[in-house]
């Protein structure tokens, strides 16, 4: 081990003490003033079906999902429904506005809460092209539907979320 | 052009499928032959053939029709309002002779406006249909003024309950996408010649360029047609008989 390599050891070493320590404080406060700003009440009003990936793979990804299948289609003309943006607006549509915005909308309850802006919408409708309510049934992806990038991204994904460190900030390749 | 190993193949097979067992007789047709998990391939050429002697003044059905099918709407105001195709009666000063035609985009194979974009958002599809990625678009309209045709709109206002098949934002060029979300169905055709077939002209015909059996193939190869502006040498994908 060289002088360098030992130094920069040292130096993570006190980094990740500082940022333990933060956070700890972090977590005492967020206690404290957890009646402030209540957690968004995130409706599923499809009662037992399941997404298209699992739920916590899709809280920390959906955005490079549907960024990777944009290009595709966008580009390349790929249009498979796994990952679309339309497909999650088909699904997620709260059935009595027809949309996934609004207050309670899907998308735009957790993002008020997260302080993050979406773009999709500015230019995407946050409408359902089919009445969720109607359908019934939603297509969930077939086998048939999976493309062998698709498989190949996902099991990267699985790779990187088993070796994600807890303190990861999302970022974890 | 640089091929993938992954589209050689793809191309080698839908060739091989494609070949002709009898004339007239295929294995698998060829525009059916893409699923959705398959990306375009510049196999296919797609475009238009406008016949301007069955294109009746004062028609405006496919004009209605595109902007039906991609939510353009209108705010009141000609003078920026966003037009995908528009009529346009053309007379010769000389004879008197006038004849009305839809120009719109008209999917160049070397496309200006794809050449002065600067971030890379006005793009050519490998299967001929020229684009806008409106993720990357940053509203310059460098391309607008590099488009001998006039085909491209600025959107000016904010826009609400688009088409989910046709994203519309505020700050973003756009035009003709050739009904590209159709074009990826399988539909065979675009809201403007279905129209106009619907109203008894069959003024426009939708094609595959590169497929010899189609209608559009086999109509360029036995009638006259003519390009806007052919002295550009842009090589546009729609085209024009009458003219």
């Amino acid at each position: 081990m060289t002088f360098s390599s030992i130094r920069r050891t040292a130096v993570l070493l006190a980094a990740s003490a500082v940022l333990a320590a933060a956070s700890a404080g972090a977590a005492d406060s967020r206690g404290s003033k957890a009646a402030r700003t209540p957690l968004p009440q995130v409706k599923i009003t499809k009662e037992g079906e399941k997404c298209v990936e699992p739920t916590d793979i899709m809280r920390r990804r959906h955005m490079e999902f549907i960024l990777h299948q944009r290009d595709d289609t966008m580009h390349r003309g790929i249009r498979t429904t796994r990952h679309s943006l339309k497909n999650c607006i088909d699904c997620h549509a709260d059935p009595k506005t027809n949309s996934v915005l609004g207050e309670d909308g899907f998308c735009q309850n957790c993002h008020a809460y997260a302080a993050v802006s979406m773009d999709c919408f500015s230019c995407h409708t946050g409408k359902a092209e089919k009445q969720s309510a109607v359908s019934g049934l939603i297509p969930l992806a077939s086998s048939a539907d999976v493309s062998v990038r698709d498989m190949v991204m996902m099991s990267r994904l699985q790779t990187a979320e088993h070796n994600a460190q807890p303190s990861a900030t999302g970022k974890s390749q | 052009m640089s091929l993938s190993r992954r589209e050689f193949l793809g191309a080698g097979t839908a060739a091989v499928a494609g070949t002709a067992l009898a004339p007239g007789v295929r294995l698998i047709e060829l525009a059916a032959a893409r699923r959705p998990e398959d990306a375009v391939t510049a196999k296919q050429r797609w475009g238009l053939l406008i016949d301007t002697g069955k294109c009746s003044e004062g028609c405006t059905a496919c004009v209605e029709a595109c902007h039906e099918e991609n939510g353009v709407t209108d705010h009141g105001k000609p003078l920026t309002d966003a037009q995908w195709i528009r009529k346009v009666e053309a007379r010769d000063p000389q004879t008197g002779y006038a004849h009305s035609l839809p120009v719109m985009c008209l999917h160049c194979e070397t496309p200006p406006c794809v050449d002065v974009c600067p971030t890379g958002a006005s793009f050519r599809r490998v299967d001929g249909i020229v684009l806008v990625d409106k993720h990357i678009c940053i509203g310059c309209r460098y391309c607008m003024m590099a488009c001998p045709y006039k085909a491209r709109s600025f959107i000016h206002e904010n826009i609400t309950d688009q088409k989910p098949d046709a994203p519309r934002g505020k700050g973003t060029v756009e035009s003709c996408t050739l009904c590209v979300h159709k074009v990826d169905r399988g539909d065979g055709t675009t809201a403007c010649a279905e129209a106009c077939k619907e109203d008894g002209h069959q003024a426009i015909v939708f094609g595959d360029l590169n497929d010899s059996q189609s209608e559009i193939a086999r109509r360029l190869k036995s009638e006259s047609s003519v390009q806007l502006r052919a002295d550009l040498n842009l090589n546009t994908g729609v085209r024009y008989q009458g003219l």
